[in-house]
């Protein structure tokens, strides 16, 4: 890999080097290092793009790394990863995709992830997206996540995109057992002309199934942002939906929350704010000796924390 | 220290025009000076709080801060040439923690046990609060603690508390009157303190009495609280009706 290369890997999986447990690091379309434990095996996949993520069941505190790095201009990608986790895991799942586009095409990575996690498993999963490079070219991701959570499993998402990213519309669907949890939380920031759409299916067909999703984004500049959260609750089960939204510049953001019950015994809630920063924090910052730009940048990574 | 020189603050009314609320005040403030400014509700405390931090302009008249002019100062400038401010509503954050609030009040990296030993001193068990976001999980008396610990923090030749009591339970506030005690001993610092409460009142060097938009009486507190506990400052209407 080269300097570029290095640099998106360490900006979306933190890595600096070859990371402990099971990885898969692919550059340019092509897996170029991959390394696998006793108990999490990967295989590429025969008749597409993609990999399989085979997790034997009972596997404890591992971690899988598979990070995406694209620095050739004009790419275009469309890949496929399913992970299998077996009953009663615990572990972490890091992925993440940068885009370096210095040249005039777009680069583009779609990636659907797709989860069947078994009964009791517990995973957490990261996902980072950045974008550098200062080519007229865009930097398109479009990322889609599929969950199938089985009875009284678990779920953590993380997602993050801060920085670079031109457009991206991603959406995430998942169908919960019985007593299953799901929480994704998302942190979003676009910039420029960037356009993002977000949206969730949420589907809590079990018993005692629940799902918190929250999202916190921060629009600057020109950019454009619609959140859709769909959340339909066929059992007794309880929902939550929040999108919290920062507006900034001339950008524009859309919440649309979906709630709906067909079971007596659902319990759904959505929440979604946007607004300004409020006058009174900048106002406060500005008295410990912030200036206004400074006071503006705290109040925006903190709130993206 | 200070000097507010001739200072006017006016907004726009509604049918009359231009409203008045600080009329020509004058005021000189010593070096290490414990100032407490009272004076009944909508007299113009806060107004002159917030023209003191740059918070408001006013609309004539001079601002001198340590022999600099400092009336077109905004306000980071002010609190760069040493002025704190202690907002009577803290402002709530989301995602900013109370150990980074604190950090940016120090002006300097800071340690945990460094911001826990300014919450220590207004009656917070650090430990507990350290790691929490400044946002509404807080109650409104830990906010305005906190709001405290960032002035403490800050360490600042003069600092302006408005309202300082307001939503401080009772235990808090003799461990609060402790704090401005030591924050008035500890250093040659000067506080300003808007307050209607008593205690505070009495741990001053001197109390301004501010009605009306303007300076109606001032002096060392021996002369003014007896003055003022006697019921002389206040509603006129209120007190020709009250019994005798």
């Amino acid at each position: 890999m080269d300097e570029i290369q290095k640099t998106l890997l360490e900006q979306v999986a933190g890595l600096h080097e070859v990371p402990e447990g099971a990885y898969n690091i692919r550059a340019n379309g092509k897996s170029v290092e991959r390394g696998t434990t006793a108990h999490i095996d990967i295989v590429t996949k025969e008749d597409k793009q993609g990999i399989d993520i085979i997790i034997k069941p009972g596997t404890k505190k591992e971690s899988v790394h598979i990070p995406v790095v694209l620095s050739q201009s004009g790419l275009t990608e469309m890949v496929y990863n399913d992970f299998y986790v077996g009953d009663d895991c615990d572990i972490t799942i890091i992925a993440g995709c940068g885009i370096h586009n210095c040249g005039n095409q777009d680069s583009r990575h779609d990636g659907i992830h797709s989860f069947f996690i078994g009964k009791n498993a517990h995973v957490k999963y990261v996902e980072k997206h950045y974008g550098s490079g200062d080519g007229e070219g865009e930097r398109i991701m479009n990322p889609e996540t599929v969950v199938e959570l089985g009875e009284n499993s678990f779920m953590e998402m993380e997602t993050v995109q801060i920085k670079g990213v031109d457009s991206t519309r991603r959406l995430t669907r998942a169908r919960l057992s019985d007593g299953a949890k799901l929480i994704i939380t998302e942190r979003l920031m676009t910039h420029g002309q960037q356009n993002a759409e977000s949206s969730f299916e949420v589907d809590l067909d079990g018993a005692d199934s629940s799902a918190n999703l929250i999202s916190r984004a921060v629009a600057r500049d020109d950019s454009r942002q619609l959140f859709l959260a769909k959340i339909n609750g066929n059992n007794r089960c309880a929902g939550h939906s929040e999108c919290d939204a920062i507006i900034m510049d001339n950008a524009k953001i859309s919440a649309v929350p979906e709630i709906t019950a067909n079971h007596l015994d659902a319990a759904l809630i959505h929440e979604a704010a946007i607004g300004k920063i409020a006058g009174d924090q900048i106002i406060k910052l500005m008295t410990l000796g912030l200036s206004e730009s400074e006071a503006e940048a705290q109040i925006v990574n903190g709130f993206l924390k | 220290m200070l000097e507010l020189q001739n200072i006017s603050f006016q907004v726009s009314g509604d049918t009359s025009g231009q409203k008045e609320i600080i009329k020509g005040i004058n005021l000189k403030l010593e070096d290490h000076a414990f100032t407490a400014i009272t004076g009944p509700n909508g007299g113009g405390k806060s107004t002159l709080a917030k023209l003191i931090m740059g918070i408001e302009r006013p609309t004539s008249g001079k601002i001198i801060f340590n022999g600099t002019d400092i009336t077109d100062m905004n306000i980071t400038q002010r609190a760069n040439l040493g002025i704190s401010f202690a907002f009577q509503q803290p402002v709530r954050f989301k995602g900013i923690r109370v150990k980074d609030l604190i950090t940016l009040a120090s002006g300097a990296p800071l340690s945990t046990a460094g911001a826990c030993e300014y919450l220590s001193q207004v009656g917070l068990c650090a430990r507990d609060y350290i790691h929490r976001e400044v946002d509404s999980s807080l109650s409104g008396g830990e906010l305005k603690r906190i709001e405290i610990a960032t002035i403490i923090a800050r360490n600042t030749p003069l600092s302006v508390f408005d309202e300082p009591e307001a939503g401080i339970d009772l235990w808090s506030f003799s461990n609060l009157i402790k704090v401005f005690e030591e924050l008035h001993r500890a250093s040659r610092n000067s506080l300003i303190i808007i307050s209607h409460q008593e205690r505070i009142l009495n741990i001053a060097d001197e109390i301004v009495v501010i009605a009306d938009g303007a300076v109606q009486d001032r002096g060392r507190k021996e002369a003014i609280l007896p003055e003022l506990l006697s019921g002389t400052v206040g509603c006129k209407y209120y007190q020709s009706d009250a019994p005798a």
